[in-house]
């Protein structure tokens, strides 16, 4: 059997980023909504809930997800910009200052979870 | 270059030996090239390694010196007829437009199969088929409503949008980017960056009389809608077309009809 292609571009990077990102994000959504389930279910056990949220493990888990967010949402509106605004070029550059936003909001996040 | 070393020397006439070309050899390549069909397997060769070979050279050596029942296609051996793809090292590429030092980066593995997504005749050839049909399921073709007894129409090549079809006119349907497409390699009904780049183009036509008519078809089923924007087909246009781009803009112009009611 033929080999796959290896197509190692950015583009690429960025499309399986967003689905990726996406997926991970809809894994979390239950546990939100769980969150959000307790709070109007009462404060002791909306208090419990966010007393467990404390531990670091769970921060670190907090950190992926708003990085994960970060990442999904500007890879959507690359996709959004590509689709509805006219453009040339392979737009690498859109990929790269994405990258390193969403990277620049999971370190402030980081760092002011940890403050 | 040094004498004897024409990359035109291995042309495809006469019975000429394939000769010179390999000169000042300074180490060996380890070729694996694709024989058989789609149940086919890699088979080795060794081949002497030059400087400024490219992979068609190599290509053409196996088949004069080492092994005559090796089948590939070429024509022109300069980038103008798009009949060489391949795939090297992994990606879709023009074989004689590509030397071997930008493919193999440094090491001295070259593995050579088909290009992806059409069907394999034998070893390196593909039929090419599938991906014409789809030109014309794309309504990649112009229709005309002058005659020879009107006059030339007028276009303004300083206008948008004859600018945004001079931008993508150029393809030679190699199946470059058709081979490169992940949506291709996953739909089967999927038009194909080169097919959708082509009514992109007649979208921007003046002279096209049927744009409805090609609008309808590209964003049919299999149409510019299935492109999900990897941008494979930017990265590996040989001639630097962006298909992407003219996808986009169909999605664009579907939009526009369909909020207008003509879609």
């Amino acid at each position: 059997m033929l080999p796959a292609n290896s197509q190692r571009h950015a583009g690429r990077y960025a499309a399986f980023a967003h689905r990726l990102s996406g997926v991970l994000l809809a894994v979390f959504l239950p546990f939100h909504f769980l969150a959000l389930g307790l709070a109007i279910e009462g404060e002791a056990r909306l208090d419990s809930f966010l007393a467990w949220s404390d531990q670091p493990l769970v921060k670190v888990a907090e950190w992926g997800l708003v990085t994960l967010l970060s990442v999904h949402l500007l890879a959507g509106l690359r996709v959004l910009t590509l689709e509805f605004l006219p453009w040339r070029g392979p737009r690498k550059a859109w990929i790269a200052v994405g990258a390193v936003v969403a990277a620049l909001t999971g370190i402030l996040f980081f760092v002011s979870a940890s403050a | 270059m040094p004498a004897g070393i024409s990359p035109f020397s291995c042309a495809n006439g006469g019975g000429r030996r394939y000769s010179g070309i390999m000169s000042n050899t300074s180490s060996t390549l380890d070729v694996r090239i694709w024989r058989g069909g789609e149940d086919g397997a890699f088979q080795p060769f060794s081949v002497p390694r030059q400087e400024h070979q490219t992979v068609l050279d190599v290509v053409t050596y196996v088949q004069r010196e080492l092994d005559p029942t090796l089948a590939y296609r070429f024509a022109c051996r300069v980038g103008m007829c798009g009949s060489c793809g391949m795939t090297v090292n992994g990606r879709p590429r023009w074989t004689c437009r590509t030397h071997v030092e930008t493919a193999t980066r440094g090491s001295d593995v070259l593995e050579l199969a088909p290009l992806r997504s059409l069907p394999i005749i034998r070893d390196l050839v593909t039929d090419m088929t599938p991906f014409f049909e789809k030109w014309q399921t794309a309504q990649g073709r112009a229709t005309g409503s002058k005659t020879r007894a009107d006059d030339t129409q007028k276009i303004d090549p300083a206008s948008p949008r004859r600018q945004a079809a001079d931008a993508a006119i150029e393809c030679i349907n190699c199946g470059v980017c058709y081979a490169a497409c992940d949506v291709v390699a996953s739909d089967p009904d999927y038009l194909g960056p080169a097919a959708l780049n082509r009514a992109w183009t007649l979208m921007n036509d003046d002279r096209e009389a049927d744009r409805a008519g090609v609008l309808e078809a590209a964003t049919a089923g299999g149409g510019c809608h299935s492109c999900h924007s990897h941008g494979s087909c930017v990265e590996h246009c040989p001639v630097g077309l962006n298909p992407s781009a003219g996808i986009a803009g169909l999605k664009r112009l579907s939009l526009l009809a369909m909020v207008g009611g003509k879609i």
